[in-house]
């Protein structure tokens, strides 16, 4: 594991919850896509499964008073940021109780109480939102910083390279985390860049950029805890490239006509969570009997958050066009 | 609003009483700031915000790249955020690289969350043609935009308008596009001594009649009052509507004017095909049919994109005398 420059305490307390926030992701979608295959969630459903160790760095740096910004990837970040399980599930089987009112689903997670600012399903079209909500924290005195997820395919459009001039000529506190799992859906990384190198692109706007193993955890978590100290001081924006890999498929529509088995096998012997297992195992006293608590606990929060869905509500139809605008005065 | 009445009884212009309008917003709250592609240094590319860089500072007075999705986008981002930003785009024709964020984020964040999140941003553009600026310059597109739910879409054409339709828009928790045709920031006027707060859900009407009605907004107003007067002449007594607010339209006004004069026709410098001047034939359709004594006319742009020249371009619009010939068509002369 790397520990250059780290600021993450690796105390077994803290390591064990490293573990059992990618845990709680992976099993959350895990069960997310067997409920797919029955039917209950529906539309697009994109896993995490692989990426666990990026989100769950990366929200180690953050508080309270932060916000986020993400793509349609991103159950993992809004369960992570403390959106409760109930309602990310009641949301993804499109339920009155769901996050979003049921009216997102899995693409389009929002929760004003965590500062959850969604789900985007418009590659890139997050970034702009980032850079304005980091314009607020600035003109309004907050000192929130906006952690802005995105997957490697946005780099590709011009509201990354926008965003990021932007942000950088009025030096507003947005982190910017690049997901790289190396395939913009199904077309790679070489094939669609004249630069793979990321994280290099940012000097073109003068935004100080890291790139890092995005499969290992605690080296997300130290690289954006020094990327946040450096944005809270005032020091603009900040990138991180985080190469990681999706093994599972794009959207659950999706045969990956486009990758060799061989190359998801080999990658999954990076996996973030067997990975730090191992090395917990070995230098944490980790063991079976700790695992096994976090996956009980796991599995009784996906358990009840299943059963919290499939006794929510659909929304009445005559609320159908309720909510396309506001009543009254602006707050 | 304890200034709303300052200038009133004025000599103005349209530009000037717009100036107005964003000063006076600057002053009454301070999570208001304009934002746009030269607002600042260059006064604004129709000097709508001349001078304002020097009162209100760069903080409030933002210059922008001309990265028109980043900046629309961060404008929503940072009303998200708590903020009232008043956005800019140069003109409509621009506004196309910003589309993604208009309707992708903006028109759909307050559904698509369940009602947790407002956008209140009002994003003000030029539209329209008539200075000989070709087809890149010269859209109406603020049709298009009301084809959009979640959006409110407002046209001021009159000075008054100019003046208070803002306060009304900032006001809205809603994002609010305000088209300001470039025909009319030269229009002088005067702003009546009891000018003050407008609604920005009515439409109006601008003249009564009983004849015919002729329903328009923003650059095709004045033409079509011109048209009304020339109507008269001949014996015509035109009732001209000025629709205001694109969306939502305000049926109720044009379906009781369309019942008493039993006519109509419909001026919009937007194309036809798919119009806004289409949605408002279907409503009159639907809601007046058994009243109508004739077809409902519409009076467009040709289709074709804007011609440079000078008498090809004033070919292509509405003009008052095509006004004209198609109101005296609705009633067989």
């Amino acid at each position: 594991m790397t520990e250059h420059g780290l600021k993450p305490h690796l105390t077994r307390e803290h390591v064990l919850e490293l573990l059992r926030q990618m845990l709680r992701v992976r099993r959350f979608e895990e069960k997310c896509a067997e409920l797919y295959q029955r039917e209950k969630i529906r539309g697009f459903l994109h896993l995490y499964i692989g990426e666990e160790a990026i989100a769950v760095g990366v929200m180690q740096a953050l508080e309270i008073r932060d916000a986020i910004v993400a793509t349609y990837r991103e159950h993992g970040h809004a369960l992570l940021r403390g959106v409760s399980a109930d309602a990310i599930m009641a949301e993804m089987y499109g339920k009155l109780e769901g996050c979003s009112r049921g009216r997102g689903g899995s693409m389009h997670l929002f929760d004003a109480a965590t500062r959850f600012y969604g789900g985007n399903a418009i590659v890139a079209g997050g970034l702009p939102l980032a850079v304005g909500l980091a314009l607020a924290e600035k003109m309004m005195g907050r000192d929130g910083v906006v952690a802005c997820f995105f997957g490697d395919g946005a780099v590709a459009e011009g509201e990354f390279h926008e965003s990021l001039n932007l942000a950088e000529l009025w030096k507003l506190p947005v982190l910017f985390i690049c997901e790289n799992n190396l395939y913009a859906m199904g077309t790679r990384l070489d094939r669609s860049e004249a630069q793979t190198d990321i994280h290099v692109k940012a000097a073109g706007y003068n935004v100080p950029a890291e790139v890092v193993d995005g499969m290992d955890v605690v080296a997300v978590e130290a690289a954006a805890r020094r990327s946040v100290a450096a944005i809270r001081a005032g020091g603009g924006p900040a990138l991180l490239e985080c190469r990681t890999y999706r093994f599972r498929a794009h959207s659950m529509f999706d045969p990956q006509l486009y990758r060799e088995k061989a190359e998801v096998e080999g990658w999954k012997t990076h996996d973030p969570i067997d990975r730090f297992m191992d090395w917990l195992r070995q230098t944490h006293n980790v063991h079976d009997a700790d695992i096994a608590a976090i996956e009980q606990a796991t599995a009784a929060e996906i358990e009840q958050a299943v059963a919290f869905a499939e006794a929510g509500q659909w929304e009445p139809e005559d609320m159908l066009t309720t909510e396309v605008y506001a009543e009254g005065a602006a707050p | 609003m304890s200034d709303v009445a300052q200038g009133a009884g004025l000599a103005t212009t349209y530009r000037d009483a717009m100036r107005e309008a964003i000063r006076e917003a600057l002053i009454a709250d301070p999570r208001v700031f304009l934002m746009g592609e030269d607002v600042g240094a260059y006064g604004g590319c129709y000097a709508v915000s001349k001078g304002l860089l020097d009162e209100f500072g760069p903080e409030r007075i933002r210059d922008t790249p001309l990265s028109e999705s980043a900046f629309v986008g961060a404008g929503i981002g940072a009303a998200l955020g708590g903020m009232h930003p008043i956005v800019e785009i140069m003109t409509v024709n621009f506004s196309l690289l910003a589309l993604d964020q208009i309707i992708n984020n903006a028109a759909t964040i307050r559904h698509m969350s369940g009602g947790q999140f407002n956008v209140p941003i009002v994003i003000r553009m030029a539209t329209g043609a008539g200075r000989q600026l070709a087809a890149q310059h010269s859209h109406s597109l603020e049709g298009w935009y009301a084809h959009i739910p979640g959006l409110k879409i407002v046209t001021p054409a009159t000075i008054e308008d100019a003046r208070f339709m803002l306060a009304a828009a900032l006001a809205d928790p809603n994002p609010v596009l305000i088209f300001e045709h470039v025909m009319l920031y030269n229009m002088k006027g005067t702003l009546a001594p009891d000018a003050g707060p407008v609604d920005i859900s009515k439409a109006k009407i601008r003249r009564p009649g009983k004849d015919v009605t002729l329903i328009t907004y923003g650059g095709t107003l004045f033409k079509t009052l011109d048209a009304a007067e020339t109507l008269a002449k001949d014996g015509v007594d035109a009732e001209v509507i000025d629709l205001r607010v694109l969306r939502p339209l305000d049926t109720e006004t044009i379906l009781a004017s369309v019942r008493k004069t039993r006519r109509a026709v419909i001026v919009d410098e937007g194309w036809r095909s798919g119009s806004l001047s289409a949605e408002i034939s279907a409503r009159i359709m639907e809601g007046a049919f058994w009243d109508l004594d004739a077809p409902v006319g519409r009076v467009c742009s040709a289709e074709v994109p804007i011609p440079y020249p000078h008498h090809l371009e004033e070919a292509a619009l509405p003009q008052p005398a095509t006004i004209v010939a198609a109101a005296k068509a609705t009633l067989g002369s």
